[in-house]
């Protein structure tokens, strides 16, 4: 639900995807509607089509029915950080800014800005293979903020660190979205990360992809990831979810 | 929340995640140029030349063939210095490497957009390719006949030689660094909005660019090899003198110690120029993107 204060900054609308030579349709008339600064969750097993669904928000694909408009640019994160190896951290952000128009005059000041944005100010000079895994996510990210677009898609963002380095991303990437006031979509297939971060989380069902429920979180942030509510809530999803992948049982 | 307890709360993340920031990256070494480093590199390469010497100095002492056949090595040696004093040594030298150069920055000028053309469209990579391939088969000093015909004992044949040498590999090593991208940097380019031109000067080029060196490299060899092959046929006056023409003096005077010594320079011009340049460039690109195992 989207209160009639909010604008709303992304709308899709009856999107449906099926691959060419593809049996089965991965997205079935997925509608959904996001406000400007809402942080957003989708959660979902193998198979639902959330990947698909980013893809085709960034507009890396087309979807065979439907419509998406977004009010903004978006920039999309992926699992791994994607940055370029034969680039310092602080050019990988530099790149990113040319890309966006921004003057070179301005660049470096601007890059130096974002790394300290995400407490990385020592890190412009190091190269991607000398970062940990937790440092290149996080310069993955300054480089999605030089777009300046309003809209964040994180695709599993955090799905291949180690439980530590995730806790700390969690909390940055919500003290980043309030900072900026973004409006941010993340997928995930972990129900405590989408319960700690989402302000509203929506389980989307496998083969095809449908939004099934979808749960308001009034919980203040930044959330602790030991807080009862957020225990009790993923409690409730997982047992939602794992209704949804039974039926897939043969 | 009160205000400054959530800032309280920014210092915490940034110094606990300072702290797992040092944690979690080593900090390297630099590795210094000592002179027991140095000797402990150089010491199996001398231990080599050393064995290579010894065997020919062992065939030289049991004269299985006479001395005009196989020469010692301080015949050679001799030569070397006879001729250095002649004057013939060093200008050789010096041609060749600078033909070598010019064979190899044309061969490079051309074989680059060939290699980006054959990646990036179809047909040509359908047409193209197996032309190329097929060229790489093809022992360039097949092509010195020709050439004579077409420029006569001209630079240009020599060139031309080099240039059907060397651009096949140097474009099919591109083109094969251009199809080992990972899909993600492209993704990750198209989702920064860096498209057409600037796609493939800022992520293309930059992201085979490993792939590309080795083509360079084999190029360079390809190059050398078929500037010899030229430099040996295509003999003339216009031409000047070149590490093939020596060889090829060596072989009209019957001279077996001038040959010997021709193959020497050869040889020791094709590793300097690999040991100076091709093996500083890559450990440069590798190390830079960690791929440098040591």
């Amino acid at each position: 639900m989207i209160s009639t204060d909010q604008s709303v900054s992304l709308d899709i609308n009856g999107i449906s995807k099926r691959f060419p030579g593809g049996a089965s349709i991965v997205l079935d008339n997925v509608s959904l509607s996001i406000a400007e600064g809402e942080f957003v969750c989708l959660l979902g097993a193998s198979g639902c089509g959330k990947t698909t669904l980013l893809n085709l928000i960034a507009g890396l694909d087309e979807p065979t029915s439907g419509t998406i408009s977004a009010t903004g640019r978006t920039s999309l994160i992926f699992q791994e950080p994607a940055l370029f190896p034969w680039l310092t951290a602080g050019k990988n952000i530099e790149l990113a800014l040319k890309a966006s128009g921004v003057e070179r005059a301005k660049r470096k000041e601007k890059a130096q800005e974002l790394l300290h944005l995400v407490h990385l100010d020592r890190s412009y000079d190091q190269r991607p293979h000398e970062l940990s895994g937790g440092m290149k996510q996080r310069v993955a990210i300054a480089r999605a903020l030089a777009q300046e677009s309003k809209i964040l898609l994180l695709d599993e963002p955090f799905a291949a660190l180690d439980a530590i380095t995730r806790d700390f991303l969690h909390e940055e990437i919500s003290r980043v979205w309030k900072e900026r006031g973004l409006t941010i979509v993340f997928v995930t297939h972990n129900v405590r990360e989408a319960v700690r971060l989402g302000q509203r989380v929506l389980l989307l069902s496998s083969r095809p992809g449908r939004v099934i429920r979808e749960w308001n979180i009034d919980l203040a942030h930044p959330r602790n990831i030991d807080d009862p509510h957020v225990a009790v809530l993923a409690s409730e999803i997982t047992a939602e979810l794992r209704q949804e992948i039974r039926r897939h049982a043969r | 929340m009160p205000a400054n307890s959530e800032i309280h709360e920014v210092d915490d993340l940034a110094t606990l995640e300072s702290g797992l920031d040092a944690l979690e990256t080593s900090v390297v070494s630099e590795k210094r140029f000592t002179p027991k480093r140095v000797a402990l590199k150089v010491a199996p390469a001398l231990f080599a030349i050393a064995v290579v010497l010894g065997i020919w100095q062992l065939l030289f002492a049991l004269k299985i063939k006479p001395d005009y056949v196989i020469p010692s090595p301080q015949m050679v040696w001799s030569s070397f210095t006879a001729q250095w004093k002649l004057g013939m040594v060093w200008p050789a030298v010096q041609n060749s490497i600078t033909r070598g150069f010019i064979g190899f920055a044309l061969s490079v000028a051309i074989a680059t957009p060939l290699g980006i053309l054959i990646s990036q469209v179809k047909f040509a990579r359908l047409t193209l390719r197996p032309v190329l391939t097929g060229l790489q088969q093809l022992p360039s000093v097949a092509w010195v006949p020709a050439a004579i015909i077409w420029f006569g004992l001209s630079p240009s044949t020599i060139y031309c030689v080099v240039i059907l040498g060397a651009t096949p590999s140097i474009a099919n090593g591109l083109a094969a660094g251009i199809d080992q991208i990972p899909p993600l940097y492209l993704r990750a380019a198209k989702v920064l909005g860096i498209s057409g031109f600037s796609a493939i000067r800022q992520v293309v080029l930059p992201a085979a660019f490993p792939g590309y060196l080795s083509g360079l490299e084999q190029g360079w060899a390809f190059a050398w090899r078929s500037l010899m092959a030229a430099e040996l046929i295509a003999v003339s006056p216009e031409l000047g003198a070149g590490l093939g023409q020596l060889l090829e003096v060596g072989r009209t005077l019957g001279d077996m110690s001038l040959i010997v010594m021709s193959i020497f320079l050869i040889l020791i011009t094709g590793i300097c120029v690999e040991r100076l340049f091709f093996a500083p460039l890559r450990r440069r690109v590798l190390r830079a993107r960690g791929l440098l195992v040591e």
